[in-house]
């Protein structure tokens, strides 16, 4: 053995060294930005909620107000999002994994379609229902925040609808199918039960997307400083206040800002961590 | 009519009836399967009715600037004149600065949680770079515009610009006065909202290797980094380049977290450090206040091509992995 071997040796040792240390400093990094991001909106955000932000709505520049309008609207496009979105996610997704096996062609399609859905940008989806419903009906209004919020659920629904009546075991098509129950009934009555848990975590992933989002609601549903009278006028949302409010330079208005960022990330994030956790306890179940 | 027969147990059996129930089941599947088949066909009319409208909606701006549309710019909403050439390097230069943070960093901390971290870590880890992908992109602007930008502006666009800014050809690139907002600070941003995209998709593609080629690589005296460079990376390749489309497709189409940070300015200008635009953060901000059927039309237009765009990235990128799940035999 020569002292080159050794030298070779050890300059593979360093490199495998310099390796794992860029390895671990790149977790930190990014870990690093994750604590700071959350922490520092969320402690921010909890300076500025008071009961003020769930009974008052918002305020012109300069006077006091709260939040109450646009958490309201966002309730409500939020739940009719998911309402229109989930249910034709569940119907697609149902479609792919239990019903296409004579069309695999077309059935890829549909999946490679729908995934590129799933990453599209929401702006351009916004675009689209502008030109649907806001420019053949003349104004804006919260049907068509609605709809931008369900075309954003439906490929979260699809895919994991998907994937998850895939997961179902043969044996349980089979057991059933061999009992003499059509087709709908079994996977109404059977797949659907075992993979209930799997669905409803798509569901819920979904909302807590679209809990968030912004740039479809900027042109579809617009914004409202009142209450909107009803579904067919603007409305205002948490994220579209926030945009607006944050892009000002008025302090009160960047107050409101941040309780509304603070809202809207402590939901989300529960939202979407309850969601895993939820799929995660019931899969244990399933094998234990 | 009704004929009534004898069954093997003595049981009458109505043979009729039992052919109107199966009819009746044979009816309600074939709904039911076009139910389902109408909910799948609508994510494909919906993706093809968006491309189509927004090129229909854009076909005026389309027809009266032609190629200068993409190539001009010109950005002149008083004038009527509208070239979306700053949107569309905006976008470009955004995403490029975001691809250059987040690869090298996703590659790391998909080694970290498959290689380097001990077993216990690697979940709780794993589960707070997915949070990352959680927050919503208006916080991530948020938090830019109040926390982010003061940074750059106070210390690091003052270090770039003293350092970086007279080098010899890349000078230009660095050099312009502390703002903080600007091109840099929205790829950083970027850059950090697309990490928990990337390196997921690598994490899972490396797990995929199988143990018998890393073992054989250990086996031979491989250090941790040679297997990774030499056996999984190769084996992982097309895989791994489908992620980072998927990570660019994000990048390209990000709107809230940019238009933040962006500035909104229609100079074109070679300095990473000054304002600039892109092509969603230029939709958002003006799409409200678009008074003529050409502007409107121009943003509209604007949106078909980041959709073009982002569509051909992305479906790259599916593409890419597709051939993965096909070579795990799945």
């Amino acid at each position: 053995m020569s002292r080159a071997h050794g030298l070779r040796y050890r300059r593979r040792r360093l490199t495998d060294y310099v390796a794992r240390g860029l390895g671990t400093v790149a977790t930190l990094f990014g870990l690093f930005w994750l604590t700071w991001i959350l922490f520092g909106s969320l402690s921010q955000g909890l300076h500025a909620i008071n009961l003020a932000i769930f009974t008052q709505t918002t305020p012109p520049p300069g006077a006091e107000g709260g939040l109450a309008n646009a958490l309201l609207g966002s309730l409500m496009m939020s739940f009719l999002g998911v309402l229109i979105g989930a249910p034709v996610g569940i119907a697609a997704g149902s479609y792919l994994a239990e019903f296409a096996e004579r069309r695999p062609l077309w059935r890829e399609t549909i999946r490679f379609v729908n995934d590129i859905l799933l990453s599209a940008p929401s702006i351009v989806l916004g675009l689209f229902v502008y030109t649907l419903a806001v420019r053949s009906v003349g104004h804006f209004s919260g049907w068509a925040g609605s709809l931008a919020l369900a075309m954003i659920v439906l490929p979260v629904v699809v895919r994991t609808t998907d994937e998850t009546l895939r997961l179902v075991p043969n044996v349980m098509r089979e057991a059933a199918l061999s009992l003499g129950i059509p087709r709908w009934k079994v996977t109404v009555q059977v797949l659907y039960r075992a993979a209930a848990p799997g669905i409803l975590t798509g569901v819920l992933l979904g909302l807590a997307r679209i809990s968030g989002e912004t740039a479809p609601l900027l042109f579809t549903a617009l914004n409202n400083q009142y209450w909107a009278s009803s579904l067919d006028s603007p409305m205002a949302s948490v994220p579209v206040v926030i945009f607006q409010f944050a892009m000002s330079p008025y302090d009160n208005w960047h107050e409101l800002a941040w309780a509304g960022a603070f809202i809207v990330t402590a939901f989300v994030l529960l939202l979407s961590v309850g969601a895993r956790a939820f799929l995660l306890r019931n899969r244990v179940e399933a094998t234990s | 009519m009704s004929s009534l027969t004898t069954a093997a147990g003595g049981i009458p059996v109505d043979e009729a009836r039992i052919h109107a129930r199966a009819a009746s089941e044979t009816r309600q599947d074939a709904f039911f399967r076009g139910l389902l088949f109408s909910a799948a066909a609508l994510v494909l009319i919906v993706l093809s009715a968006a491309a189509a409208s927004m090129l229909w909606g854009g076909r005026l701006a389309f027809q009266t600037f032609g190629w200068n549309f993409i190539f001009s710019d010109e950005w002149d909403a008083v004038g009527g004149h509208f070239g979306a050439w700053v949107p569309i390097y905006g976008t470009l230069v955004s995403s490029a600065i975001a691809m250059i943070i987040a690869i090298p960093v996703s590659f790391g901390i998909a080694l970290f949680l498959t290689e380097i971290a001990p077993t216990w870590l690697r979940g709780p880890v794993g589960a707070a770079i997915e949070l990352l992908a959680g927050i919503p992109s208006i916080i991530y602007g948020m938090w830019g515009l109040f926390s982010f930008v003061p940074l750059m502006a106070s210390s690091v666009n003052p270090w770039i610009d003293a350092h970086l800014g007279y080098l010899p050809f890349v000078g230009p690139l660095f050099h312009g006065p502390p703002l903080g907002i600007g091109m840099l600070t929205a790829g950083i941003i970027l850059g950090i909202m697309v990490i928990p995209f990337i390196s997921s998709v690598m994490r899972d593609v490396f797990r995929t290797v199988p143990a018998a080629l890393k073992e054989s690589a250990y086996a031979l005296g491989s250090t941790t980094w040679e297997v990774v460079w030499n056996v999984v990376l190769p084996y992982t390749r097309s895989a791994v380049l489908g992620g980072i489309f998927l990570g660019l497709g994000r990048a390209l189409g990000e709107t809230m977290a940019v238009t933040f940070v962006l500035g909104n300015s229609h100079q074109l200008s070679a300095s990473l450090l000054m304002p600039g635009n892109s092509i969603a953060a230029t939709i958002a901000n003006e799409f409200t206040e678009a008074d003529s059927d050409l502007y409107l039309s121009s943003l509209i237009g604007l949106g078909f091509l980041l959709f073009v765009v982002t569509f051909i990235v992305l479906a790259i990128a599916r593409l890419m992995l597709y051939n993965l799940a096909r070579k795990e035999g799945r």
